[in-house]
């Protein structure tokens, strides 16, 4: 009898946990089981704006693969050379073959754009990963030791960040004699170390003074594990969504030195912000050659934010249940 | 005032132990402007075997002795020895090791167990830190007999904390505490972020455990009731220093000290009966700034049974009234024998605070109303 | 006993979230408060106590919550009371008092002149008026130096005397009635006895009325003429404080009555807690939500939910109420 109750009140009781959207083959609770990463995912899975940000970004790492499948022409070509017109302001309008047409130098413009996809991605994430490193090294280091290590490592980071950060990157480039690609990376990776240090730091100094951390101290655990395997692990949130939206500021920073000509000199290779700084000059008679740049590198821009600020609101703990 | 403790069956003995913090001001350069004391000289002795109650008011400084005594927080001056070892000394990898036979359980179950660690994980890193997984088997089997201990699951150990009742939660900080086979667990407010009727769980089990284990607490918390419960002696905190320790049942059947006597009639009794017939002695005021304690005694400015002489001057020592009682009033006798009548007190005004901010290692919610408030 | 001050019936408050069941934190709970009367409203967290306060304030955001049922004041229905009506009720018939007067009082204006712009707004004052009746409430809560005090920030003040400035706020254009939720829980027990007397002193003599919000058992006993104990947003059991305290009839009552330890109570004595969790709750329709807990449950328990049915003068909700007779013979036992 007293058997048959428990089943009984197991059953309501599961009834009163289950909710109809949760259908967990094995029955258990809705979170049951997972870490605090992997329910972050299902929350992030099921927001809207997180699947906008994240079609948007697909949709371009897809195009900038097959960019040089798909590309009709080479982008550094001057194949339409002949219907330039420099004194009258003309450029190859669309034909076929060409769907968007030249550009001032006759190149194909389509296959620059498509090419330029490669190019812009790789320096936001190349730029976003180097920030990303060297701020977690300098990071961990003032949050884990503190003392005159943190009061020295955050003093430097103040005087970088102290400067605009635009003018920054423009002195990081013109201190290279030669620009490249390259030099266009490191000076907007440059850039975003000193934010990445800084908020890595501060979350590490709060994270260092909660109770699991003591608890792990009491433990009598080892002060390496400690910072390892509890300070920085549930330090990363916000400097992981800090890193989406960076990426989309590396891609405008970028864009922004490549429009001041501290871009790579050799423009064979196309890459957006530098399309649309030659475009400059063009910007009354041809807008398409501007606009068309400028509106990739917003979208992408704008689907990394969306991305960012959506694994922003699933990392908070206050939206666990 | 340290009396040599030579009773010989003393696990923990606190020497005149200081925890000052400095207050800190200043732009460019930090001047030190004052100090608080959170804990200002406290001398006492726990016994293998029992459980000591620590009692008091926020701000009386309980769990930053709680924590000086476990060398999280370095204390400024005085002894702790721990089995005859002075930890005073120890540092680094030594103190380390000693951690071990000395644990922890804390206030708050869900902040104090790291929201990543899944239960095994939080389990076994002590255990890994201290040498004792010794292979899987037999860690696996010391994870099962663990969580039979605290009565969990074996289910639990691949759970996350979140995913537990407050209750629960506790049960895995015990557990965790307990893998490391200490002498001494240190128990701060370990009942109180709990829903009532949770509460009585945990303190049984806690019971339970130490008769199995032969455990010494140190039960620090800010509940009388809970503490009388659980503690076969129990020293009373005021601002920051020890005003009375005896055993439980004298402490309540005789309290000595006015702030015991005002403690204990303030302590709500669920039952009309009582709660009709008793005396309260309500204290005015709030409890003094620790950066700027009266002088003398302590508890002069809020005594209703203060003198004119001797209480605003000259500072009471502990001193033994009776077997194993001990108490710091000057006139501690002539209050039993009704010698000395209660007087009003009239509440003083004291000018606000000028923000005082104590750059104070206080490592977490340092008080009750903090953790309620989250609640 | 005249018209009550205070009528509530079939009060129920759901929350509802996007894309999910809407959740039931108050399940139709009735209960009248008189003039000067003191009625607790008993239960651990999540019991619904504090909603049905804030629902009895109209404080409750209105988006995403469900409010049915009626709370009528002097006659007259508070709910569906337009928002400036409701504005123009608080303050002046219905005070409250919160747990954390910290948030509750603006961090930025004199806490004076918080008490001195209730009675402005609802009394017509000038600020002139206005200020020095605002000391003289503060010296009547407690407030040391008060004309000093009055022009002090909150956190200049103490956990008690934010508390005991609260009270002014609350009593200040003297309400017909007072909430109290969870007054003291922030406080030290010191503190909590100042506070607990002052609030005792403020409606005793006087018609105000108060609704004691609390978790503490020990609380009600001292000051609750009437308590009602609430669990998963109903009212379990309903009696005047000596009968529960001397007799509890339901098993949630008598569960949490002997899992307290007592100040008082012979030491050395196991405690006997409440097997499970909130969490263990299930819900009201054909079931009683706390079977699962319960050491008396019988297989009615989960098939039938319980009425609130009148016993010995309460109300009780219960299958397999407690028998005083064989309480009485467990104490004897003890003893």
């Amino acid at each position: 009898m007293a058997s048959a109750r428990a089943t009984k009140i197991d059953r309501l009781a599961g009834l009163a946990v289950r909710s109809p959207d949760d259908q967990d083959p094995d029955g258990a609770g809705p979170d049951s089981g997972l870490s605090l990463a992997a329910s972050a995912w299902r929350r992030l899975r099921r927001n809207p704006v997180f699947i906008v940000g994240a079609v948007v970004i697909g949709l371009f790492l897809i195009l900038a693969v097959l960019a040089p499948l798909i590309a009709p022409h080479d982008p550094g070509l001057r194949l339409l050379e002949d219907q330039v017109s420099r004194a009258r302001n003309e450029i190859p309008p669309a034909q076929p073959g060409h769907p968007m047409g030249g550009d001032q130098f006759g190149r194909d413009f389509f296959s620059r754009m498509l090419l330029g996809s490669q190019q812009t991605l790789m320096v936001a994430v190349l730029a976003t990963v180097i920030g990303l490193g060297g701020g977690l090294v300098l990071g961990t280091l003032a949050g884990a030791f503190g003392g005159w290590v943190d009061t020295l490592v955050m003093r430097i980071v103040d005087v970088m960040l102290s400067i605009p950060s635009l003018l920054l990157a423009v002195s990081i480039g013109a201190l290279f004699s030669q620009q490249t690609q390259f030099t266009v990376i490191l000076a907007v990776a440059i850039v975003q170390i000193p934010i990445f240090a800084r908020l890595l730091r501060g979350t590490m100094l709060g994270v260092r003074e909660s109770d699991h951390v003591l608890a792990a101290r009491a433990l009598g655990v080892k002060g390496r594990s400690i910072v390892f395997r509890h300070i920085l692990p549930n330090s990363l949130g916000p400097v992981i969504v800090q890193s989406t939206l960076v990426l989309a500021i590396a891609i405008l920073d970028a864009a922004a030195l490549s429009f001041l000509g501290l871009g790579a000199a050799d423009d064979a290779t196309p890459e957006w912000g530098q399309m649309l700084g030659n475009a400059q000059d063009f910007f009354d008679s041809q807008p398409h050659l501007a606009i068309w740049p400028a509106a990739c590198i917003v979208v992408v821009a704008l689907g990394f934010t969306l991305v960012g600020e959506s694994m922003r609101e699933a990392l908070d703990p206050r939206q666990r249940r | 005032m340290s009396e040599p403790a030579e009773r010989g069956d003393a696990l923990l003995t606190v020497d005149d132990l200081k925890m000052h913090f400095p207050i800190k001001r200043g732009v460019v350069l930090d001047r030190t402007v004052g100090y608080v004391y959170a804990v200002d000289g406290v001398s006492l002795e726990v016994r293998r075997g029992e459980t000591y109650g620590l009692v008091g008011e926020s701000g009386c400084g309980k769990t930053t002795l709680g924590r000086g005594i476990l060398k999280l927080v370095e204390p400024t001056a005085g002894r702790v020895v721990f089995d005859g070892t002075d930890l005073s000394g120890l540092r680094g990898e030594p103190l380390r090791r000693m951690r071990r036979r000395m644990q922890m359980v804390f206030q708050d179950p869900l902040s104090s167990l790291d929201p990543r660690q899944s239960v095994e994980s939080l389990l076994v890193e002590g255990m890994r830190a201290h040498d004792l997984d010794k292979g899987k088997e037999s860690t696996a089997k010391r994870l099962r007999e663990l969580l039979t201990a605290v009565g969990l699951p074996s289910t639990a150990l691949r759970k996350y904390p979140h995913e537990f009742s407050g209750g629960q939660r506790q049960r895995i900080g015990i557990a965790r505490a307990l893998a490391l086979e200490p002498d001494l667990i240190v128990a701060d407010e370990p009942v109180s972020a709990l829903d009532v009727s949770v509460q009585a769980q945990v303190i049984n089990l806690l019971e339970d455990l130490q008769a199995e284990f032969g455990l010494t607490y140190l039960v620090i918390a800010h509940d009388l009731a809970v503490v009388r419960h659980i503690s076969d002696r129990i020293g009373v905190m005021y601002l920051g220093a020890l005003v009375e320790e005896t055993d439980s049942d004298s402490l309540y059947a005789e309290p000595l000290h006015p702030y015991t006597k005002a403690l204990l009639s303030a302590i709500p009794v669920p039952d009309p009966l009582v709660e009709d017939e008793r005396e309260q002695i309500l204290l005015t005021g709030d409890l003094p700034s620790p950066a700027n304690p009266p002088s003398g005694c302590r508890f002069h400015t809020r005594c209703p049974w203060r003198q004119e002489t001797r209480c605003d001057t000259e500072r009471p020592q502990l001193r033994e009234i009776n077997a194993g009682h001990r108490v710091a009033c000057h006139w501690a006798e002539d209050i039993a024998a009704g010698r000395i009548a209660r007087h009003e007190v009239r509440p003083v005004y004291e000018p606000p605070d000028a923000d005082v901010i104590p750059d104070v290692p206080l490592i977490g919610p340092a008080s009750m109303t903090e953790v309620m408030d989250h609640h | 006993m005249g018209m009550a001050l205070l009528e509530v019936r079939d009060l129920a408050v759901s929350f509802r979230r996007k894309g999910e069941e809407p959740t039931a934190a108050v399940d139709g709970i009735s209960f009248d408060v008189h003039p000067g009367q003191t009625v607790g409203l008993v239960g651990e967290s999540g019991c619904g106590k504090s909603v049905t306060s804030l629902a009895i304030m109209g404080l409750l955001p209105q988006r995403g919550n469900q409010v049915t049922g009626s709370v009528r004041f002097e006659g007259t229905e508070l709910l569906g009371l337009s928002q400036k009506a409701m504005d123009e009720r608080r303050g002046r018939d219905l005070g409250m008092v919160f747990q954390d007067p910290l948030s509750s009082l603006n961090p930025v204006i004199p806490v004076g002149l918080q008490v001195a712009e209730v009675l402005q707004r609802h009394r017509g004052r000038s600020r002139k008026e206005a200020m020095a009746e605002s000391a003289e409430l503060l010296d009547r809560v407690g407030i040391p130096d008060p004309t000093r005090r009055i022009d002090e920030y909150p956190h200049q003040l103490s956990g008690g005397m934010r508390q005991r400035a609260l009270i002014a706020i609350a009593l200040a254009c003297r309400p017909r009635l007072l909430i109290a939720d969870e007054p003291t829980t922030a406080l030290d027990v010191t503190i909590q006895a100042q506070i607990l007397k002052l609030l005792s002193e403020m409606v005793t003599g006087t018609d105000t009325a108060l609704i004691m919000i609390t978790h503490d058992l020990g609380v009600v006993a001292g000051l609750c003429d009437e308590v009602n104990v609430m669990y998963g947003g109903r009212i379990v059991e309903r009696a005047k404080r000596h009968e529960l305290f001397a007799e509890p009839r339901h098993p949630y009552t008598a569960g949490l009555l002997a899992s307290i330890p007592r100040l008082d109570a012979p030491r050395g004595e196991k405690l006997v807690p409440i097997r499970g969790s909130v969490a263990d709750n299930i819900p009201w329709t054909h079931a009683c939500a706390f079977a699962p807990r319960c050491p008396n449950a019988l297989d009615r328990c989960v098939e039938v939910t319980p009425e609130l049915v009148d016993d010995r003068g309460g109300m009780l909700r219960c299958h397999n109420p407690v028998e005083p007779a064989l309480r009485a013979g467990a104490e004897e036992v003890r003893a």
